[in-house]
């Protein structure tokens, strides 16, 4: 056999290098890995190459700016600004954009790329949700994922306010407003904040330390628990034949999905690029630095940052309290903290709320179909519908300048919508998803309508229906269909009431809330009685003495006939 | 990495499928038209080849651009040169990233492959060791007879933060006098000045209707004191002077023939109040809309700030310019804890 130079080269190094690090194993018990392949899995991809890029032009940003709030007069190229008074920050933010070749580019990169992996991060966040990947074993790594949108947030904000410019000042403002009211320890720790009163010196350098080492620094140990995790447990797979929780089918990791991710990992980068090319994002030699006095409307947050906005927006004032002396900001405070507060905690202990009214112990390795999970999914729908409102009220005055609406209205109509929409999603979801596993029946028990009318010798019109085949087949019936959780009665057989009852009421309660809607799935007699009835028209159609017709598809009727839910409320 | 005992990949699946239906494995593979036309075959390793060379023009592109469009002093021309620098990298990255996933996708085997799954937890043998281990470790250490270390350690380790966390708290604030809230500069006496021209503002120039920014005499780079910062205190001390028709006014303490003078420093959490509305006499805060009423001691109308803009009292000196009589009546911008105490 013979060798090329390249072969012995790369020999040579695989063996200095496995003599030293043993890595041989490491490389025969990954290289072959397997990943599943679905769109959806590309969307935590999305974050994570997202983030690359935003270590890569932070680092290009780092070069030059300058993170110092010391008064120094403009000089620069941008006439607009001469001898303007301003912070080095924000001169610097202007030398990157002006003077710095490429320099714009990379402040655009970087901010578009910040948009992308916040949106990322909760797109990816919602296929984790909608499809249950959060279950056991992967309730931790759920928990991981959390964190880590909290961080992304921290570090949208923290950058956000870098430039020292006219909007990031005023982010900055309401943020001290924000921390002011907080219950008895609120000026001091706006002074904790600040170094002082607001705006004071020490914010900007404050906040370029958390933004460029302390947050990045987190999330790149939690990205790297997080795919850690990934592998450890193995990517979970949808539905379908062929796969079980026991088994992982897909593609190895090397080569198919290194050039597949590693591919898309470019495209993600090009993507950015592509939109920092053409279009404007935070030009802030427009905005001007950061002067306590001015304002303008119709001033905008980055997205992530518009549902506290709108919340701020929302909340009347009257719920501003002095008792005893004592100034407590309700009407800051629910909007910014308690608003807030209650909708990550329930997306944060989500994994553990549904494991609990499940009282399920197994591991999930198939994904859910959303409409099998009906409360779970009503119930993202809910959250996702209350963020929303929150965050078209962040832009209210936007709605009402471009609707010509009254600013007022439009608040009251968010007021009334936050509490309505949620229900009312919640319930048309839930619906929706109780009427596709009720279709799935129909399906599973009739077969696919064909479109084809067919009569019958003594005069009976029917559909032919086509029955599925084996593998959709599988997919429609394979699916857990909890039933709330039985709990032992309140008095034991001696009539003593049980200690623990009462915690299990609790739970019976939750778990009556996820699981008494259900359509039952079909049954082995039902499935065979279904069969035989096919078999029947089967048997007539081959009879003989039939006029078939086609009929075009928009006039044919469905012959099916509705199934009864079983506890359909 | 797999034992040889029972498969137990096995224990994990669970079938919920009515009793006859049986998992009927995999769909059988679909051949990509590569796979059996070898013409097909060719033409995609055209295209990646193609894509690739695309990426190598991007590069050339970035280089060409850096030189030949320079960022220069107007926003169309660092647009342009942000536009071309980007078009460039922007194709250097796409090529590379299109080339390869179209390699992926029309050329490297396409057959899925099967891996078991293994429970997630450790064998019962394996827990029963890890806990003899810590066990002996334990017994090595001799901690359990020994309570004295224990505490000890305990406490240690208790008091380790105090230490670092004093003297940063102890920094952090400053000098933590947050009595700081309750004053600016105003005082009996202060003339009233332009934001940002810096002069002082004679009544009788001010017409009806009209909006005035203002600032503290003093407030200026050459005349503040050593120990006055001037954004702590243009942030506290801003002013928004407007004059309406005497008889539209329903108090007129504070003010100067119709001329009155508000906080510009919104109540509810601190934006800068300043779009005012001629017709109702409303200030409105573009932040979260809270709309105050200038004709009625910039009371709350609408939105989330509870309390009104805090009143500069003001009268004229002997020249007819516009001072403060007083500071501020109560602190300023939004509300804190101990704000009334
Ligand atoms: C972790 C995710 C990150 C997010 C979400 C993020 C977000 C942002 C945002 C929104 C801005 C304002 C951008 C502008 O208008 O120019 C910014 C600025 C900045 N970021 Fe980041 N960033 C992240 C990571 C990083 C990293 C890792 C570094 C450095 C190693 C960095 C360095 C900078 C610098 C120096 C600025 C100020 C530059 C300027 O505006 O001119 N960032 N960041
Ligand atoms: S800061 Fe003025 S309404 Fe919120």
């Amino acid at each position: 056999m013979t060798t090329t130079r390249l072969e012995r080269a790369s020999a040579g190094t695989a063996d200095f290098l496995d003599q030293r690090t043993g890595i041989g194993v490491a490389v025969k018990n990954f290289a072959r890995k397997i990943f599943p392949d679905h769109w959806s899995f590309l969307l935590g991809e999305i974050a994570l190459f997202s983030f690359v890029v935003l270590l890569g032009s932070g680092i290009f940003l780092t070069m030059f700016f300058v993170p110092s709030m010391t008064e120094v007069h403009y000089e620069g190229p941008w006439a607009p600004m001469h001898g303007v008074e301003m912070s080095e920050a924000f001169a610097s933010t202007l030398r990157l954009s002006f003077e710095v070749r490429g320099g714009l580019l990379m402040r655009q990169i970087h901010h578009w790329a910040a948009l992308l992996f916040m949106a990322a991060i909760v797109v990816h966040m919602l296929r984790v949700f909608f499809t249950g990947a959060f279950r056991k074993p992967r309730e931790l790594n759920w928990v991981v994922g959390f964190t880590l949108l909290i961080l992304g947030l921290a570090a949208g904000f923290t950058g956000y306010s870098l430039p020292d410019d006219v909007l990031s000042g005023n982010g900055l403002r309401i943020t001290d407003g924000v921390v002011k009211a907080i219950p008895i320890i609120g000026s001091y720790m706006s002074y904790f904040v600040f170094g002082g009163e607001f705006p004071g010196t020490d914010i900007i350098p404050r906040l370029f330390t958390l933004h460029i080492l302390v947050v990045p620094g987190l999330i790149l140990a939690l990205i790297g628990l997080h795919l850690f995790l990934v592998v450890l447990h193995k990517h979970t797979q949808f539905p379908g034949s062929g796969r079980t929780d026991g088994n992982v089918v897909g593609f190895p990791l090397f080569p198919v999905y290194t050039a597949k991710a590693g591919g898309f990992a470019f495209i993600v980068f090009g993507l950015i690029t592509l939109m920092a090319a053409t279009i404007q994002i935070n030009p802030v030699w427009n905005y001007g630095p950061y002067d306590p006095s001015p304002v303008s409307a119709g001033a905008q947050p980055d997205w992530y940052m518009l549902f506290l906005e709108g919340s701020l927006r929302l909340m009347p004032g009257q719920t501003e309290y002095v008792i005893g002396g004592y100034t407590l900001s309700l009407n800051v405070l629910i909007p910014a903290v308690v608003i807030p507060g209650l909708l990550f905690t329930v997306l944060g202990a989500w994994p553990f709320l549904e494991a609990y009214a499940t009282g399920e112990k197994r591991e999930h390795h198939v994904l859910d179909r959303p409409r099998n999970a009906p409360t779970r999914t009503a119930a993202g729908v809910a959250i996702v519908t209350a963020f929303f409102i929150l965050v078209l009220a962040g832009a209210n005055d936007l709605i009402a300048t471009h609707f010509e609406m009254s600013l007022n209205d439009i608040t009251w109509a968010f007021r009334v919508l936050f509490f309505v929409a949620p229900v009312f999603a919640f319930w048309i979801t839930k619906r929706i998803c109780l009427g596709l596993q009720r279709r799935d029946r129909d399906l599973v028990l009739h077969g696919h309508e064909s479109a084809t009318i067919v009569r019958l010798a003594h005069g009976e019109y029917i559909e032919v229906h086509k029955p599925l085949d084996e593998h959709e087949l599988w997919l429609r019936v394979n699916y857990s269909s909890p039933r709330p959780i039985e709990i032992e009665p309140a008095e034991d057989s001696r009539g003593v009431r049980r200690k623990g009852y009462r915690a299990d009421r609790i739970r019976r309660r939750l778990s009556e809330f996820f699981y008494a809607d259900r359509i039952e799935p079909v049954s082995a007699e039902e499935l065979a009685a279904a069969r035989a009835h096919q078999a029947e028209h089967h048997a007539l159609l081959e009879g003989g003495g039939r006029h078939s017709a086609a009929l075009p598809a928009e006039e044919s009727t469905s012959t099916t006939v509705d199934v009864e839910a079983t506890s359909d409320r | 990495m797999s034992t040889n005992d029972t498969p137990r990949h096995d224990e994990l699946v669970v079938t919920h499928a009515p009793e006859g239906v049986v998992d009927p494995g995999l769909p059988p593979h679909q051949p990509r038209l590569g796979d059996t036309d070898p013409k097909a075959s060719k033409r995609s390793e055209r295209i990646v080849a193609a894509l690739f060379g695309l990426s190598v023009l991007g590069s050339i592109g970035v280089i060409v651009a850096y030189f030949a469009f320079p960022p220069g002093e107007s926003v169309s021309s660092i647009q342009q040169s942000n536009m071309f620098l980007g078009l460039g990298l922007a194709f250097c990255f796409a090529g590379i990233g299109f080339g390869a996933v179209h390699w992926a996708k029309s050329i490297m085997n396409d057959h899925e492959k099967v891996e078991e799954r293994h429970p997630q937890r450790s064998s019962d043998e394996d827990r029963a060791a890890a806990v003899e281990v810590l066990k002996e470790g334990a017994a090595d250490s001799g901690i359990a007879r020994r309570s004295a270390l224990k505490g000890g350690l305990i406490t240690a380790l208790a008091l380790l933060p105090l230490p670092v966390a004093l003297p940063l708290i102890g920094n952090v604030g400053a000098d933590w006098d947050v009595s700081k809230f309750r004053h600016t500069m105003w005082r009996r006496g202060t003339r009233l000045m332009t934001d940002p021209t810096y002069r002082p503002i004679r009544a009788a120039d001010v017409t009806i209707g009209s909006v005035v920014h203002v600032i503290p005499e003093g407030l200026h780079h050459d005349e503040l004191e050593s120990d006055q910062s001037f954004m702590d205190e243009k942030a506290k001390a801003v002013v928004l002077l407007v004059r309406l028709d005497e008889r539209d006014l329903k108090h007129t303490e504070g003010s100067y023939h119709g001329i009155v003078a508000f906080s510009k420093i919104c109540t509810h959490v601190g934006c800068p109040v300043a779009l005012y509305e001629q017709q109702t006499h409303h200030l409105l805060c573009p932040c979260h809309q809270s709309t105050f009423d200038v004709a009625d001691g910039a009371k709350v109308v609408f939105g989330p700030a509870k309390r009104a803009l805090p009143q500069l009292p003001i009268t004229v000196d002997d020249e007819g310019y516009l001072i403060a009589t007083d500071d501020f009546s109560e602190p300023i911008g939004p509300s804190f804890w101990e704000r009334v105490k």
